[in-house]
């Protein structure tokens, strides 16, 4: 398929301070030198990246690198944020986003004394889906999460991985045009993992975008693009071809330690051109 | 505010409850056993108990609500569930007259529960019938809920949340008129209690029962006014940003 990664050069690698060239394609998420200031701190610093809508974008970092917040930032529930956020077109957290946007927190937030059909219905007719049209959304979204098996046992007693899904579900519901899942895949075996980022191909190639935190460098591979996060900061936002080229890596578990080496201990910071890692020489740029 | 949000959150809270059958029959039953201790523990009825049943009968349940509801809010809070219906099409007022709704669909059936104790096996002389002490125990119950929706966002445990009931309740439950009445205390602790909720709720109850001359609809009046105000001071809690 053609994604605009697949020109790594003219996207190249996107850090801090540096603008994506505006236009060629519609951006499902603006970010334009956005902060976010918590417990006195700037957990998100000065973040400027732009994914383009119809894509699957992983957001990969160590943990405590900024990842929840920076999709909270976008979800629109997060506080202290400075900077200018867009998504799908209207400021982040808008009302009328409510419908558009789906968000599945890190650690699933199901009732545990509700049976997964109860909590699926429940948000379903929040969402406007009641009777027969709200039975089929919550089957669709059972289906693709594998759980029509558990649709009525009750959330508590379900595992880990299993409760995961269950959140999961009940963001797609309503086939929402931005969906922002942070860590949907920690805690589940290789066979679900792999038939979730099926789904996550699938749900993108219906026309939905998709912003998935996660801290295991393999799954990078199945997204168009990467934004790479490391103490709040960009250190690179780029297709995994094109961080394979950069670092001149094969492994993008290789690659990531690379730019994170090359940004050193210190904070990276200023002004980037976009050029400035396509020659490839292995500087230390910050 | 939409009525659908409000009735599928209702729905769901109900369902909780109904999962949770141990806590329900707790709700249901223990204001009742209450009520039937304390008439063999002011000898078997007679004047004291009749004046004391009532204002029992309201009291109980606006302390069963007030932990229940806030406990259940809590819980909403730290899950992340409060977090993620917030970023859904949900009005914060929706989701508070949805608890409203539950628990005051249990409420009534916890004051149609006791009333029925009361003036049926007790004896209770109910000088008004059931319905005006249904109705004040239904305006208690509700206070304690909206009280416990509110004061749930000042705790981040359920320890700390428990201890929001001796914190908030007692004082109000010493100062209300149960223990001494108002016109006894000094003048402070009278002007004090003039502004607890709880007063008026008992005011209510008294009135209900017939045990005191005045008018029911004025306190529960300014009970309704209560449950509102503390609802509102609730949805002002409820934050779609947090850090």
């Amino acid at each position: 398929m053609s994604t605009p990664w697949e020109t790594h050069e003219a996207t190249a690698v996107r850090t801090t301070g540096t603008r994506a060239p505006a236009g060629a394609v519609d951006a499902a998420i603006e970010a334009a030198g956005v902060s976010v200031r918590r417990g006195g701190r700037d957990v998100v610093r000065d973040v400027t990246v732009s994914v383009p809508a119809g894509t699957v974008t992983g957001l990969l970092g160590p943990s405590g690198c900024g990842k929840s917040t920076l999709i909270r930032a976008i979800v629109g529930v997060q506080a202290g944020v400075r900077g200018r956020l867009t998504v799908l077109g209207e400021r982040a957290g808008a009302r009328t986003l409510r419908r558009r946007v789906a968000y599945v927190t890190q650690a699933p937030s199901v009732y545990q004394d509700l049976t997964v059909v109860e909590n699926l219905r429940y948000f379903a007719a929040l969402l406007g889906h009641t009777g027969a049209d709200g039975a089929q959304e919550v089957a669709d979204a059972l289906a693709t999460v594998d759980l029509e098996d558990h649709a009525h046992a009750v959330a508590g007693r379900l595992s880990g991985g299993e409760r995961a899904r269950v959140s999961l579900a009940t963001a797609l519901l309503g086939t929402p045009e931005l969906l922002l899942l942070d860590e949907p895949t920690v805690g589940l075996d290789p066979v679900l993992r792999r038939d979730l980022w099926a789904t996550f191909r699938r749900l993108a190639d219906a026309g939905a975008t998709l912003l998935v935190s996660s801290h295991v460098m393999d799954e990078a591979d199945r997204c168009d693009g990467v934004i790479i996060l490391r103490d709040g900061t960009v250190l690179a936002h780029d297709s995994p071809a094109g961080l394979r080229a950069t670092t001149h890596e094969d492994r993008l578990e290789d690659a990531f330690l690379a730019l994170v080496e090359h940004a050193g201990g210190d904070r990276v910071r200023g002004d980037r051109a976009p050029g400035d890692r396509a020659g490839g020489d292995r500087a230390v740029v910050a | 505010m939409s009525a659908r949000a409000s009735l599928a959150t209702a729905a769901r809270v109900l369902r909780q409850l109904r999962r949770d059958p141990r806590t329900l029959a707790l709700l249901l039953v223990v204001p009742a056993l209450l009520l039937v201790l304390v008439r063999f523990l002011l000898n078997d009825g007679g004047p004291a108990f009749d004046r004391y049943a009532v204002p029992l009968v309201g009291i109980f349940p606006l302390v069963s609500m007030f932990l229940v509801t806030s406990i259940a809010m809590l819980r909403e809070r730290t899950t992340g569930t409060l977090e993620r219906l917030l970023t859904l099409p949900i009005a914060k007022g929706d989701l508070l007259a949805g608890y409203g709704l539950a628990f005051g669909t249990v409420a009534a059936a916890q004051g149609l529960l006791l009333a029925g104790v009361a003036a049926g096996p007790l004896g209770v002389e109910l000088a008004h019938g059931v319905v005006p002490v249904v109705a004040a125990g239904v305006a208690n119950a509700l206070l304690g809920m909206a009280l416990g929706l509110f004061l749930s966002a000042f705790a981040s445990t359920e320890f700390q949340a428990v201890q929001f009931m001796p914190a908030v309740l007692l004082p109000q439950l010493l100062l209300c008129g149960l223990v001494v009445d108002r016109d006894r205390m000094g003048v402070a602790l009278e002007w004090l209690s003039a502004v607890l909720p709880m007063t008026y709720a008992y005011e209510a109850l008294d009135a209900a029962a017939g045990l005191s001359a005045g008018s029911l609809a004025l306190p529960l009046t300014v009970v309704l006014a209560a449950v509102v105000a503390a609802l509102a001071a609730g949805a002002v809690t409820l934050r779609r940003r947090t850090a």
